[in-house]
């Protein structure tokens, strides 16, 4: 396989092995009623063979993000002040200057991203096969029997039949197998890091664990670097390993995934835990944030979310809190940490399993 | 106490010829006033067909629906009417649902007028706010002059049920009726729905496919799941949540995505043998579920459709093979 014609430059010593940096960035969308700012000034490291997720209400910059880094948002947006840089094997490019027939290229070969809506994701007068083809050809890959062989072996770790799906549209193919192809196709040039937008929202329950497992495998065999973006706080307990929260077009708080889920410190993250049921946990009482995520034309004062926040106090209508350190690899961006943190003593979050006992004892006869 | 609500053998086909499919095949339930029952299922099960019919939108091709005790095919007119009021039916997509050239005044007083329900000395506006508030759309003269589209998905769905409670409904089909509404407000629209329940007597059968929610929702209710337009299992909630006996409701428990990394970590994972849900359009013949199920016995399973029968510890399954035998969903 061609090895692509980037314009890298030595990478420097500090974060020398991230292999992606976003530092300061921001989008805005034009549009009639003013400037939507949908990306306030994200900075983040993604560490090699991690896996975050972005989690978030609806509108809150998930996908904006993603499709920042890859470039791929509509003309009416803009994504500047910010530097978003890519590092492998010591070298780094800066992503934002990248000219398209380079952008291309890192889209295939060093960072691929799935799409929420997967149907839209492909050219729908092309089978299966021609699209890889079309693919790998783009990128100065011309041996056909290769490109075939990868594709099969790709199909298959995506437990789908090759033979079946090798010579369909994609309008031939259900939600789930759609998503599994294009993850597939996605994987086609061997990319460092996969973003995948929503990847299980609207696909039936048990299609959503053959889409869960087969992630699970690119992480923990394969040691990919990912970026999971969803509203569904699920999807981040099940893969990440590190979580950050977005509101209002900035992250508000970033950790591991056990202390996001158990002890968060920032209070949208706490009404969001709070706000979702499980089925195998106990039963417990759930609570909703009030109000509703804000105008992202006209944006409130201070803190982003005051006008929803139980902790509120005068000080959160008048500054806007940085990210802050709030425990070991944890920060968060809230003036009253420590009181969403005495809260947390008095009413902790582990939900603990429902009829514990019950469940060992008759544990006996294992399904699988 | 006699059910409000009684289905017997409903069966729905849609389609002619080759296209023929059945979306709901013999299905029998009966609700009791105050209860409140889930219907759960993957998608194209049959769930919204069923509550459709349940809410006579839509005719059964064959079986039975009875209302407080009456066939409603037997209703004549008058009472045909009375019970279509009496059941409403929410949707999951109140944007499409709303007219978008109506006002929230107009979108509820309308029916108010046209259905006789202003109390003597009041006004068709007044019940509008009082409705209003009943939804915690507060305060209600700040939303009464809106469009539907000046208002967030929340509060349309709210909207939507003030609207349904204009006729005084004994009995509410929510179909999806929060799916579509963000995580943050979902809890505070179930609990709305709940205190219907309690404030005025409305029964509820509650359509989603997500299992999370429908535990929460009806934990003191049932649950009933669907496969292919069949009920595979039923019970009370509590019961099928940590004992769920039919192989399908164990694989789908099984597979929900848990928002809980220690509850993700120990969920047993169970392997179906198929991955693919079968076509309407070419059932498999016996229990529907076999060419997926991991516990199937040839010659028994693929032979006649198994019956839902009783079990001692509440609701009914439909597995000759596992109905027995109890199953952790974590390890
Ligand atoms: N093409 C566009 N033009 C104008 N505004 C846009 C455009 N795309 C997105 N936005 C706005 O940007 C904000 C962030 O959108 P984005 O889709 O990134 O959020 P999200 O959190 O991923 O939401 P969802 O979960 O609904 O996909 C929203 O307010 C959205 O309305
Ligand atoms: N009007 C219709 N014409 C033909 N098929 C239909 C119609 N309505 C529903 N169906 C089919 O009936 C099955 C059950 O549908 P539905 O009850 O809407 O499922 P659910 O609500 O559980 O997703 C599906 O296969 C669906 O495609
Ligand atoms: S800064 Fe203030 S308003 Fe913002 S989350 Fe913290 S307590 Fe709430
Ligand atoms: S009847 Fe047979 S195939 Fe059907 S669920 Fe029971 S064991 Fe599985
Ligand atoms: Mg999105
Ligand atoms: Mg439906």
């Amino acid at each position: 396989m061609a090895k692509n014609k980037l314009d890298w430059h030595t990478g420097e010593q500090n974060n020398g092995r991230a292999p992606l940096s976003l530092e300061n960035v921001h989008v805005s969308y034009a549009t009639r009623r003013g400037k939507v700012r949908a990306i306030r000034g994200v900075t983040l490291d993604l560490h090699a063979g991690e896996s975050l997720a972005l989690i978030g209400e609806s509108g809150s910059g998930k996908s904006t993000l993603g499709l920042a880094i890859v470039r791929l948002l509509p003309e009416t947006a803009e994504t500047s002040p910010g530097v978003i840089t890519y590092r492998r094997d010591g070298r780094e490019v800066d992503v934002l200057r990248l000219k398209p027939n380079e952008m291309r290229e890192f889209r295939w070969s060093e960072c691929a991203m799935v799409f929420q809506a997967a149907l839209n994701a492909f050219n729908p007068v092309l089978k299966v096969w021609a699209q890889a083809l079309d693919t790998a050809k783009a990128h100065g890959w011309h041996d056909k029997d290769a490109i075939r062989r990868r594709l099969v072996e790709l199909l298959e770790f995506v437990q789908l039949d090759p033979k079946r799906v090798i010579d369909s549209y994609p309008h031939e193919l259900s939600g789930g197998m759609r998503q599994r192809v294009l993850l597939a196709l996605s994987l086609l040039l061997n990319p460092q890091i996969l973003i995948l937008d929503e990847p299980t929202t609207a696909l039936d329950i048990i299609t959503q664990r053959t889409i869960i497992k087969l992630l699970r495998e690119l992480k923990e065999e394969q040691h990919f670097t990912m970026i999971f973006i969803s509203h569904d706080l699920a999807i981040a307990a099940e893969l990440a390993d590190r979580v950050a929260t977005m509101y209002a077009g900035r992250v508000v708080e970033l950790g591991a995934s056990d202390d996001i889920f158990y002890r968060p410190r920032h209070p949208y993250t706490l009404g969001l835990i709070r706000a979702v049921p499980t089925v195998t946990g106990g039963f417990e009482q759930l609570f909703s944030i009030p109000g509703s995520p804000p105008d992202l034309v006209e944006l409130p004062s201070g803190c982003k979310f005051h006008p929803r926040c139980a902790f509120a106090t005068d000080r959160c209508k008048q500054e806007e809190p940085e990210l802050e350190e709030v425990g070991p690899g944890h920060t968060a961006a809230c003036w009253h940490w420590r009181e969403v943190e005495a809260e947390l003593q008095r009413n902790p979050l582990h939900r603990g399993a429902l009829n514990v006992l019950d469940v060992i004892e008759i544990d006996e006869e294992v399904v699988s | 106490m006699a059910p409000i609500l009684e289905v017997r053998n409903l069966t729905k086909q849609f389609g002619k010829g080759k296209e023929r499919v059945t979306a709901v095949d013999s299905v029998s339930f009966a609700i009791e006033p105050g209860e409140t029952v889930c219907l759960v299922g993957e998608s194209g099960c049959g769930k919204s067909t069923t509550g459709r019919m349940v809410a006579g939108l839509l005719e059964a091709t064959s079986g039975e629906v009875l209302f407080e005790g009456k066939n409603i095919k037997q209703l004549d007119s008058a009472a045909f009417r009375r019970y279509r009021q009496s059941v409403q039916i929410i949707h999951q997509d109140p944007y499409s649902s709303l007219n978008p050239t109506q006002t929230v005044r107009q979108i509820l007083t309308a029916p108010l007028l046209r259905h006789n329900k202003v109390k003597p000395g009041a006004t068709a506006e007044k019940r509008a706010l009082e409705l209003l508030e009943v939804v915690d759309l507060t305060p209600a003269r700040d939303v009464i002059d809106k469009y539907p589209h000046q208002l967030s998905g929340g509060q349309r769905q709210r909207v939507a049920v003030a609207r349904a409670l204009t006729v005084d409904p004994k009995f509410i089909v929510a179909d999806e009726a929060v799916s579509m509404v963000d995580v943050s407000i979902r809890v505070s629209i179930l609990t709305m729905l709940a205190r219907l329940k309690e404030e005025f007597h409305v029964t509820f059968l509650f359509i989603t496919h997500d299992l999370a929610l429908a535990k929460y929702f009806a934990w003191e209710g049932r649950i009933t799941v669907m496969y292919l337009g069949r009920i595979v299992e039923d019970g009370p909630t509590q019961r099928l949540i940590t004992d769920p006996r039919h192989p399908y409701t164990q694989a789908l428990l099984s597979a929900v995505p848990e928002a809980d990394p220690e509850l993700a970590q120990h969920k047993r994972q169970i392997e179906l043998r198929g991955a693919e849900i079968p076509s309407l359009l070419a059932l498999p013949p016996g229990c529907t579920f076999h060419p997926r199920c991991p516990y199937f016995a040839p010659g028994l399973c693929d032979v006649a459709a198994p019956p839902l029968e009783a079990i001692p510890e509440g609701g009914r399954v439909a597995c000759p093979v596992r109905r027995q035998e109890r199953v952790s969903l974590l390890v």
